[in-house]
C-alpha cells in the first residue's frame, strides 16, 4: 500500500508534469487563457511542431545552449577547484572542529539567496561599495563597469553554487583512510605525490558528483544571470523565462525545456549512477 | 598550505554576508554607504507590511511544504530502502530523484502546465496561489527527504527489528517503537532541508503562483528589480541570526543523540 502511495505521488508530482511539458511542446500558441491550443483535443491530433521549427530557424537559441553549458561547465570547474581545497582543510581540522567549519561553509545560505544577490549588486554597481573603496584608494578615478558583466555573472554563480561542491566531497575526505596517505609518505612520497597519486583518485568519484551537482542546476540557472549578467548574454534558463512570462508562448518555453532536458539526460544519469553506487 | 584554501573559500562566501550585516546598521539611504550608526532599517522593516505578510505567507508555506516533504519523503524512502527489486524499481528509483537535478525552470513550468491540466480536467484548483506553491515546494522537498531516509534505512542495524518481532511485535508497532525513532534524525534533517528550500525558493514559486499569494523571496526579486533599499541587509541580519540559531540548536541536538 505504501508503495502503491508513492506511486501515485510521483506519477502525479513528477512524471506527468514531464510528460505534459515534452507533449506542450507541440502545441500551438494562441491568444486566451491559457494562451495555447494544446497538441491533442477533443477532435483529436491538433498538434504542430511550431515551436520545434522556431528553435532550429536561425543560431539565436542554439547560441544561448551553447552559452549555457559553458557557463556551467566554468561554473563547475570553480566549485570544484576552490570546493576540493576547503573539502581538505575541513578533513584535516580535529574531528571536533569539522562539523562547525561545514556550517560555516552552510550557513551563508541562511542569509537569502535574494538578498545575496542584492548585497553583489550593492557591491559591485557603478556607485557601488568596489568602484567607492577603489576611488576613494586612488587607483581608478571613473568608476569601473562591474555589474551586468560576464565576471559578475561568474562571481554570483560560484558564490552560490560553492557549498554543493564542498559538501560531497567533505563527506568522502573526512571518511578516508588516512593510513593509505601516511603509508605513501613513509614510502618517501612528496606531499604533491600523495595528493596526485592517493587522495585525488580516493576522492574522484565524489569530485564526479560534486562537478555534476552544480553544472546540471547551472546550466538551467536563470535568476543569478538576470539580476548579475548582462542583459544581452542569451542563456537557455532565461530563454525559456523570457518565452513564458513575457513572450507569453507556451509551446516555445516548453520545446526549450525539452531541449535542455535532452543536454541535460547524460550527466543527469552520470549522476543518479554515481548517487546510487555510493 | 591546506588552510589557505580553507580561509580564501570561507572569506569569500563570508565578504558579502559580512558587509550586509555592518552596513544594515547604517544610517545612509544607499545601500553599503556608511552614514553613521542606526537602527532605522530594522525599524522599516518591522512596518513594511507588504514585506511580513510575504514573509508571513512564505513560513506558513515552507512549514506546511516540509511537513507533507517529509511525510511523501519517508514513504519514497522506504520503498526504495525495503522493497528490494521490484516491477519499476529503476523507473521508480529514476521518478524520486529527478527532482534533486531538474532544472527548477524545467520543474517549475512543469508543474504550471500539470495545475493548468489539471484546472481544465477537473476544475481544480480554481486559482493558482499558495495551495499550488505549497504541492510545487513539497515535490521538491519529497525527493531530498527520500535521499535522507533511504541512507538512513540502510544503514540501520537489522538485529533491533527482528529482535522486536521475534518478541511478537506487530509490523506497525515495530516502526512506531524502533524503526521510526531510529530515523527521527533524518527526519528532521530532511524536515529542515525542505523548508529552507521553500523559503528561498524565486522560480517554482513565480511560475505557479498566482496574484495575491507572494512569497518572500518572490516579493524580494520583483524589489530587486526596482532597486533596493538598506532594509534588505537589515532582513539579511533577522534572517541570519535565525539560521544561525536554528544550526546551533541542530547541532547541539546532534551531540547530544551522538553521547
Amino acid at each position: 500500500m505504501i508503495r502503491a502511495g508513492s506511486w501515485l505521488a510521483l506519477l502525479v508530482l513528477v512524471a506527468a508534469p514531464l510528460v505534459i511539458v515534452l507533449g506542450m511542446g507541440l502545441g500551438t500558441s494562441a491568444p486566451g487563457v491559457p494562451p495555447v491550443i494544446p497538441p491533442i483535443g477533443a477532435r483529436g491530433w491538433q498538434g504542430s511542431f511550431e515551436a520545434w521549427g522556431l528553435m532550429v530557424a536561425d543560431t539565436y537559441y542554439l547560441d544561448a545552449a551553447l552559452r549555457s553549458l559553458r557557463l556551467a561547465a566554468i561554473t563547475a570547474s570553480l566549485c570544484l577547484v576552490l570546493g576540493f581545497g576547503m573539502a581538505l582543510g575541513i578533513a584535516g581540522a580535529a574531528p571536533r572542529w569539522q562539523a562547525p567549519l561545514l556550517a560555516l561553509v552552510l550557513l551563508p545560505f541562511w542569509s537569502g539567496f535574494v538578498l545575496r544577490l542584492a548585497a553583489w549588486v550593492g557591491l559591485l554597481r557603478d556607485g557601488g561599495w568596489i568602484n567607492g573603496m577603489l576611488i576613494r584608494a586612488g587607483l581608478i578615478t571613473e568608476p569601473l563597469q562591474l555589474l551586468h558583466s560576464e565576471g559578475a555573472m561568474l562571481l554570483g554563480m560560484v558564490h552560490g553554487y560553492l557549498p554543493f561542491a564542498v559538501l560531497p566531497l567533505t563527506a568522502t575526505l573526512v571518511r578516508r583512510d588516512p593510513r593509505l596517505e601516511e603509508a605513501a609518505a613513509d614510502l618517501g612520497a612528496g606531499r604533491w605525490t600523495v595528493l596526485r597519486t592517493i587522495t585525488l583518485p580516493l576522492a574522484a568519484p565524489a569530485a564526479a558528483a560534486a562537478f555534476l551537482l552544480v553544472f546540471i542546476p547551472a546550466a538551467g540557472e536563470v535568476v543569478i544571470p538576470e539580476v548579475l549578467g548582462a542583459p544581452d548574454s542569451v542563456l537557455i534558463g532565461r530563454a525559456i523565462w523570457g518565452e513564458f512570462f513575457q513572450t507569453r508562448d507556451w509551446p516555445a518555453a516548453a520545446a526549450l525545456s525539452t531541449a535542455l532536458l535532452a543536454l541535460l539526460l547524460l550527466p543527469i544519469a552520470l549522476f543518479q549512477r554515481l548517487a546510487t553506487l555510493k | 598550505m591546506r588552510w589557505v584554501v580553507l580561509t580564501l573559500g570561507l572569506a569569500f562566501l563570508w565578504a558579502p554576508i559580512a558587509l550586509m550585516a555592518a552596513y544594515a546598521f547604517s544610517d545612509s539611504r544607499v545601500p553599503f554607504e556608511w552614514g553613521g550608526f542606526s537602527l532605522r532599517w530594522f525599524v522599516a522593516l518591522g512596518e513594511n507590511a507588504r514585506l511580513l505578510e510575504a514573509a508571513w505567507l512564505s513560513l506558513r508555506i515552507g512549514a506546511a511544504a516540509a511537513t507533507l516533504a517529509t511525510l511523501l519523503g519517508l514513504a519514497l524512502g522506504w520503498v526504495l530502502a525495503r522493497h528490494g527489486r521490484f516491477a519499476g524499481r529503476p523507473i521508480f528509483g529514476a521518478l524520486a530523484g529527478a527532482p534533486l537535478v531538474l532544472p527548477e525552470v524545467v520543474m517549475g513550468l512543469a508543474l504550471l502546465l500539470l495545475f493548468v491540466g489539471l484546472q481544465t480536467l477537473t476544475g481544480w484548483p480554481a486559482q493558482r496561489g499558495a495551495a499550488t506553491v505549497w504541492l510545487a515546494h513539497s515535490s521538491l522537498g519529497m525527493a531530498y527527504v527520500a535521499v535522507l531516509v533511504q541512507a538512513r534505512l540502510a544503514a540501520l542495524d537489522p538485529t533491533l527489528e527482528e529482535a522486536a518481532a521475534d518478541l511478537g511485535a506487530a509490523p506497525f508497532t515495530i516502526f512506531r517503537t524502533i524503526t521510526l525513532p531510529l530515523i527521527a534524525p533524518s527526519l528532521a534533517a530532511g524536515w529542515l532541508l525542505a523548508f529552507t528550500l521553500s523559503l528561498d525558493d524565486v522560480v517554482l514559486a513565480s511560475f505557479v503562483s498566482g496574484p495575491g499569494a507572494t512569497t518572500l523571496p518572490v516579493y524580494l526579486f520583483s524589489q530587486l528589480r526596482l532597486g533596493m533599499t538598506p532594509e534588505a541587509n537589515a532582513l539579511a541580519v533577522v534572517m541570519l541570526a535565525m539560521g544561525a540559531a536554528g544550526l546551533a540548536m541542530a547541532l547541539a541536538l546532534q551531540r547530544r543523540l551522538a553521547i
